[in-house]
């Protein structure tokens, strides 16, 4: 009881990834949730072993053999029915949590879990090896930085040019894996200004390990000072790039060989 | 017995020119050129998308071929196929007793007996293998900067390291403790198919060499999951991992043929399913899933292998395949994978417990029914490896379910487990101890799972060192800690040399404290924000990472004192084992030492289930004085 207690005020608030975001946040409350259901049972079976190993043990070298003892239906029935329920009670809890907005993970081109209300689509573009960043309803601005408004409901759209890369935005509890041809969707509502670290997490070939950055969150004035002077740089190149689309296909890469 | 010394009649120079280890070695040198050369003519003939460079994956596949067939050639695992192919009779080979000496320790043997040890010592210096590139991995770790190793080496260190030890460890208990305990245990003289079983060691060995030629091709960068497309995009060494993984497939699904033949049809008279050992009902249950698990791996490879030579594009996007369904079926396979890792460590433990607690095991039929629960439904998880790969969105609620409800089976295990211990004589011996680790690790490795098992965690967790953690905690913690339990309870069986106790014992808490030191930082390092398989991170992870990194040199270190323990006991102090050290009460232990070549004099008959501890049992099984009531070579 203590033990869960000091999980969920102690501990709970620490636990990864932050608040980064209301996914992020609600990823905070699961992993919270989560470990305080684990912690009865950790004390529980704790005391079991210790009180076993220490009591049953055999003292000397006494021959004497234990009590043969082959079962037991109640105990059996209950530990059926009771670890029945918990996983009952984790597996519907888990879909609640992830039905609310997706819990941040890429859902894919046909999102089972949609968040109202107005979104700014942002496109992710992973390439061997660096991530670079569309924004179409700014006429398709693509920059190699990520910065993001503050307080306002992002809909990221996951693609790769070759290998399969994987989006994490660590402080906005995001992760979605970025596959060549494919859409895939992720939901985040972002809150106070702050820094975003950035890593691949699926490993997609040489320079793996260096394929990260920092992504900004800012201010809403601050988001249209930076996108107005993104469009200045980008006017030049506009033409070059082809049109904004949710999945590009490059020419097939194959080996030299 | 009437054993013809054929062999021993035979002068050294004809024992040469025979076919053994040393033939097989050329014949495959042979068979690996003529491979080379075949894959060269094709290329110069017919196909031309080699364009300038050296890269020839065709010859490569071709020189891997046709080496092994030369390998098998040189050590007789073809004559006997051949010669019935001819028209010849069946040889009664298996008949004689083998009079080799040591040498049939290093060529083809069809005693079980034989190949388990074979097993045992194969995969031994394999995975110290896959070890030392674990603690080079964690060398380059040190410095969150690069250290040491260049990124392309890294990754093949990581890979070599995860393929080798997934590969190898997958017959870790099967083949060396399957082979050879399988038959003492259900009362049987020797396995269904004792030359396939022979195979079935050749094959993974080969499978090895192959595995650790990669470095002469430049390495593969993909890990052990070699997802698609980065697989296409690797150079030569990417086929080393394919035919690696190819021979390790059929060799698991023909030991696992030969493992449910064995036990469905050799049973002693009296061993009814409900008398079968834990650890028999384990293998059977880990059997079951390589066969259906192992083919599908196999067949996945064969495509790889399709488009990287035939320009085939199952798995790539860009000409009408996906990604998507290599990682469907790479963890239709990977997932049933980790399973059958797990599932003969359950049974060991299972298995031990009940000995060194000296009480029957507790609740037999839910152990079993957890056994076959895990096993059928680790075919239905596969998707929780994929929650964020944008693959399949309204399916998580059903993963997420399914992968939960697999810890209920698992949890029978457990239940078992903390049953037989209650009221019991418990004797801290070392394989008690390994097995209590397993108990120890195998709770933590379970907990952190619920939090890959869920969605919304998952999200943060996948791909991170937490999940690295996770699967350490399972298979190192629960697999490989079994294993050792399984080497120091049988090993005095196998060899008839007992092990050095104090020795065993400075092992197993050197081990078990660095191991717990090295994974459960790991936990950490994850969850604040590290990715797997990477040569840098963040600089404010060193202190972890270089905690973690000097505990694996630990832990590393703790395999030295076993393998001195090894030395000293086999090799130096060799003192005679008791026939039966632990005082078991299961068939094996009631067999002399040495086993004798066909185990069991008279087929023994069997009148209770293995656990009668603290039970008045006159009836023991008792293979001398029993009846022979089924013919002789059952």
């Amino acid at each position: 009881m203590v033990a869960t207690l000091l999980v969920i005020f102690v501990l709970g608030p620490h636990l990864p990834p932050g608040k980064g975001s209301a996914q992020a946040a609600g990823q905070v409350t699961d992993n919270t949730v989560l470990t305080a259901i684990m912690t009865p049972i950790i004390c529980l079976i704790v005391v079991y072993f210790a009180y076993v190993l220490i009591v049953f043990r055999r003292r000397g070298d006494d021959t004497e053999e234990g009590v043969a003892i082959r079962g037991n239906p109640r105990v059996q029935t209950l530990w059926i029915a009771g670890t029945s329920a918990l996983v009952i009670f984790l597996a519907g809890y888990g879909t609640w949590a992830l039905l609310q907005s997706g819990s941040g993970g890429g859902q894919g081109p046909a999102p089972i879990a949609v968040p109202r209300g107005p979104k700014l689509p942002v496109q992710v573009i992973a390439q061997q090896w660096q991530f670079t960043y569309r924004y179409p309803t700014f006429g398709g601005l693509e920059t190699s930085q990520l910065v993001l408004p503050a307080d306002r409901m992002i809909e990221f759209h996951v693609t790769s040019l070759d290998a399969v890369h994987s989006f994490w935005a660590y402080g906005l509890g995001v992760k979605a894996d970025a596959n060549l041809g494919t859409d895939n969707v992720v939901y985040v509502k972002t809150r106070a200004p702050r820094s975003v670290d950035i890593h691949c997490a699926e490993l997609c070939g040489l320079w793996h390990g260096y394929m990260f950055d920092k992504g900004q969150i800012v201010s809403s004035p601050a988001f249209v000072a930076w996108i107005g002077q993104q469009q200045k740089v980008f006017r030049s190149i506009a033409k070059y790039m082809p049109p904004y689309r949710t999945s590009y296909a490059p020419m097939p890469q194959r080996r030299a060989g | 017995m009437n054993a013809v010394a054929v062999h021993t009649s035979r002068s050294p120079v004809r024992r040469l020119l025979g076919f053994n280890l040393l033939s097989a070695v050329v014949l495959g040198a042979v068979g690996y050129y003529v491979g080379w050369w075949l894959g060269h003519q094709i290329h110069a003939t017919s196909l031309d998308y080699f364009g300038d460079t050296s890269q020839n994956d065709v010859a490569l596949f071709l020189a891997y071929f046709v080496g092994t067939i030369g390998f098998l050639g040189g050590l007789g695992l073809l004559n006997y196929p051949l010669s019935r192919m001819a028209g010849r009779p069946a040889s009664a080979d298996h008949h004689e007793e083998d009079h080799r000496g040591w040498t049939r320790y290093i060529g083809f043997s069809t005693d079980h007996k034989v190949v388990g040890l074979q097993y045992l010592i194969g995969i031994g210096f394999f995975v110290f293998f896959g070890g030392i590139n674990a603690m080079l991995i964690r060398f380059e770790l040190l410095r969150p900067s690069p250290n040491v190793f260049p990124a392309g080496q890294y990754l093949t260190l990581v890979g070599l390291h995860g393929t080798m030890m997934m590969g190898m460890m997958t017959s870790g208990i099967l083949g060396p403790f399957g082979s050879y305990f399988v038959p003492l245990m259900i009362g049987a003289r020797r396995l269904a198919f004792p030359r396939i079983e022979a195979l079935t060691f050749w094959l993974l060995m080969v499978a090895g060499v192959f595995l650790t030629s990669t470095v002469f091709y430049g390495g593969f960068p993909t890990g052990w999951t070699g997802y698609a497309p980065l697989d296409d995009q690797a150079n030569m060494g990417m086929d080393s991992y394919i035919v690696f993984f190819a021979l390790v497939g059929i060799s698991m699904t023909l030991l696992a043929f030969n493992m449910l033949a064995t036990v469905i049809t050799m049973r002693a008279p009296g061993l009814s399913w409900g008398r079968l050992p834990i650890f028999v009902w384990s293998v059977v249950a880990t059997a079951v899933l390589n066969v259906l698990a192992a083919p599908v791996l196999v067949t996945t490879l064969l495509l790889v292998l399709l488009d990287r030579t035939a320009q085939t594009g199952f798995f790539l996007s860009t000409q009408g395949g996906s990604q998507y369904l290599y990682e469907n079926l790479f963890w239709v396979f990977g997932h049933p994978e980790v399973y059958i890792l797990a599932l003969p460590g359950f049974g060991i433990v299972l298995e031990l417990l009940p000995v060194f607690a000296r009480k029957p095991l507790w609740g037999y039929r839910l152990a079993v029914a957890g056994l076959l629960g895990v096993t059928l439904l680790s075919f239905t998880v596969w998707q929780h490896h994929l929650f964020v790969s944008g693959l399949n969105a309204s399916l998580r609620p059903f993963y997420m379910l399914s992968t939960e409800l697999i810890s209920i089976p698992t949890g029978f295990i457990f239940v078992c487990a903390m049953g037989t211990l209650w009221r019991g004589k418990i004797r801290y011996d070392v394989p008690m101890l390994f097995c209590l680790a397993w108990v120890f690790n195998f709770f933590i490795g379970g907990l952190s799972g619920v939090f890959l098992s869920d969605v919304p965690s998952d999200v943060t967790t996948h791909g991170s060192f937490f999940s690295m953690a996770h699967f350490h905690y399972t298979i190192m913690g629960g697999l490989v800690f079994t294993f050792f339990a399984a080497i120091y309870y049988w090993l005095p069986k196998m060899t008839g040399i007992q092990l050095n106790d104090v020795l065993g014992k400075i092992h197993f808490w050197v081990m078990f404290i660095a191991f717990n030191s090295t994974f459960f930082p790991l936990f950490a390092v994850g969850f604040l924000g590290q990715p797997r398989r990477v040569v840098t991170y963040p600089a404010h992870l060193q202190f972890l990472n270089d905690w973690v990194s000097v505990s694996a040199f630990v832990l590393g270190a703790s395999m030295l004192v076993f393998v001195a323990n090894l030395v000293w006991s086999l090799v130096f102090a060799r003192i005679p084992a008791e026939a039966n050290p632990w005082e078991a009460k299961s068939l094996e232990w009631q067999v002399p030492t040495p086993v004798p070549s066909y185990n069991f004099e008279r087929i023994p008959v069997i009148d209770s289930d293995p656990y009668p501890y603290g039970e008045p049992a006159p009836q023991m099984p008792t293979p001398a004085l029993t009846p022979a009531v089924t013919p002789t070579g059952r």
